[in-house]
């Protein structure tokens, strides 16, 4: 296999509701990823896009009528569909592109409008659900995410404050971010005591709906080499998919990762992950999920995250600062594009570009991750400088 | 520090911009039907459910007792066709208080809060869970790990369901 980089990025603002349509989004994030490196769409040899479910466009063979904008005309081009894993999935996917020999660059767009969906997009969640077992219990997207905050909570006795610790870090970070759909600063009792939605998820540890569009450019080598004096490596990817009858899990551990991140550590020849990680860009829809992600990411002992987040680990100043993008919960969280936008941070945190939110100490080595559908997918991307 | 973070378009939009008819919005509505087919296993759940009987599926090499029965066992894809009957009783694994409707609207004044749970049901493997609802008894007293059992509809009701049993109720 050939060494692929990331030699390029760029996204749209992630914002509630946005003028531009989905082509448009995504034509924006990957136009400012090809200015990015100086390159055009002719010396793009394939496409890998992804957006999540054609329910939220209403457009059935979303892929296909959304592939030009992501620059997909006359090219290989195939769609990532992984629902919420989808935005890391693209990368893996557009790496063995490249890896395999039979393409020098890929072009990875994700992008998601989930404002057309009315009333609200989290309606059309519905139809994951098992449609004899499940569904005519008219289930709604919130219990699952409930259900699996308290069941990791109880596991190990955490608190509400303690999965606000979470959102507090996150958000503080995304209010640096320039794509940011956020302007304030939480704290933990603003967590605690918001809208109580479904118990235990209170409205502010949720990441809220937005539309939006991220992209990076991978190269072969060479190629790589020749572009940009700091390419940023893919050191490993890593997917796996569990069971969909979700209620017959442990929710208090994401199985799901822990499989997708072992290939990945595999494929980057990490042996001790919590301790060469220098970045941690874990899924956060939910504060309590990048807790319960870090520890399926091998980066937190089971149970001990809490302790460690307390103790400033997580920190921007700490050993592994988490999110220092803001994650989907300080940025936004266009459900495909959430997760490109993580692959997006490792670019500029790598390569010393992230300005303001600049994790300090200089980073070689950061994991991103994602995680979709019925608690089931995971995706994970390493890169390295 | 140089920030070279690249960022375009995104242009947010308002309820204003909508409102005042600035952005034109085309607007239409799918209403698409269904009819599925209930399948082998879960055929044969719906069945004893109607009958007022929970059954399970046993994995013939994990010897795993599957709830929702099935065909085979995704884990170790072989038959899983031996059908055991497991009790209407089970545990709290996890459950939820939930003031949202499944579009995001709030539950109104004076209605009762949905009352998801994952059940592990009695005489099924240990961590075989179903979803299902709670109910008969108040929101602040639910606990992970509490007893509970299933309250039928009236068999005259029952219909090959999920739905056949009402909700499950804590028993002492
Ligand atoms: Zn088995």
């Amino acid at each position: 296999m050939r060494k692929v980089a990331m030699v390029g990025a760029g996204m749209t603002k992630f914002v509630r509701r946005a003028l531009e349509t989905p082509k448009e989004l995504s034509y924006e994030a990957a136009k400012t990823t090809l200015d990015s490196c100086g390159l055009s769409l002719d010396d793009v040899d394939c496409v890998a896009h992804g957006t999540a479910p054609d329910a939220f466009d209403g457009i059935h063979q979303n892929g296909e009528y959304m592939a030009c904008g992501s620059g997909g005309w006359n090219k290989p081009t195939m769609r990532v569909f992984v629902g919420g894993a989808t935005g890391v999935h693209a990368i893996a996917h557009g790496w063995y592109h490249v890896a395999s020999g039979l393409f020098d660059t890929c072009l990875v767009v994700c992008e998601e409008k989930m404002s057309s969906a009315m009333p609200h997009a989290q309606g059309f969640f519905l139809t994951i659900f098992d449609s004899i077992t499940e569904r005519p219990l008219q289930p709604n997207l919130l219990w699952i995410f409930a259900l699996e905050m308290n069941r990791y909570m109880e596991r190990y006795g955490y608190t509400k404050e303690d999965m606000a610790l979470a959102a507090v870090n996150n958000k503080r970070n995304g209010l640096k971010h320039p794509a940011s759909q956020f302007t304030d600063e939480v704290t933990v009792d603003d967590v605690v005591n918001s809208e109580m939605m479904a118990y235990p998820v209170s409205r502010l540890d949720v990441s809220p709906v937005s539309d939006g569009a991220a992209a990076v450019l991978l190269a072969a080598e060479p190629v790589a080499r020749r572009l940009t004096d700091k390419p940023v490596w893919i050191e490993g990817v890593g997917w796996t998919l569990d069971t969909a009858y979700w209620a017959t899990r442990d929710l208090s551990y994401p199985r799901y990762l822990d499989k997708a991140a072992r290939m990945a550590y595999d494929m980057a020849g990490i042996r001790e992950p919590h301790k060469q990680i220098d970045i941690a860009e874990p899924y956060d829809p939910f504060d309590y999920k990048a807790l319960h992600h870090l520890e399926g990411l091998q980066l937190s002992p089971r149970g001990k995250t809490v302790e460690l987040l307390r103790d400033g680990h997580f920190a921007m100043d700490g050993n592994m600062p988490m999110c220092p993008s803001g994650g989907l919960l300080g940025v936004g969280n266009p459900i495909a594009a959430a997760g490109t936008m993580k692959a997006c941070e490792l670019f500029w945190q790598l390569r010393g570009e992230a300005g303001e939110r600049q994790v300090p100490g200089n980073p070689r080595l950061g994991v991103a991750q994602a995680w979709g559908d019925l608690m089931q997918v995971s995706s994970v991307v390493v890169a390295g400088i | 520090m140089k920030e070279k973070v690249q960022v375009s378009g995104g242009t947010g939009l308002s309820a204003k911009d909508v409102s005042s008819g600035k952005i034109f919005v085309t607007d239409d509505s799918l209403d698409c039907a269904y009819a599925w087919d209930t399948g082998v296993a879960v055929n044969r759940y719906l069945a004893e459910l109607k009958n007022g009987r929970i059954i399970a599926t046993e994995c013939r090499k994990c010897k795993r007792i599957m709830l929702p029965p099935r065909l085979f066992c995704e884990l170790c894809y072989v038959p899983s066709n031996n059908w055991v009957y497991v009790q209407d009783t089970g545990v709290i694994n996890t459950f939820s208080i939930c003031h949202v409707h499944w579009d995001a609207s709030r539950i109104g004044e004076g209605e009762k809060p949905h009352l998801p749970a994952v059940i592990e049901i009695d005489g099924a493997s240990e961590g075989m869970g179903i979803m299902h609802l709670l109910n008969e008894v108040e929101p602040d007293q639910i606990k992970i790990g509490m007893k509970v059992k299933a309250v039928w509809k009236p068999e005259a009701e029952r219909t090959g369901s999920i739905n056949d049993i009402k909700y499950f109720k804590p028993i002492e």
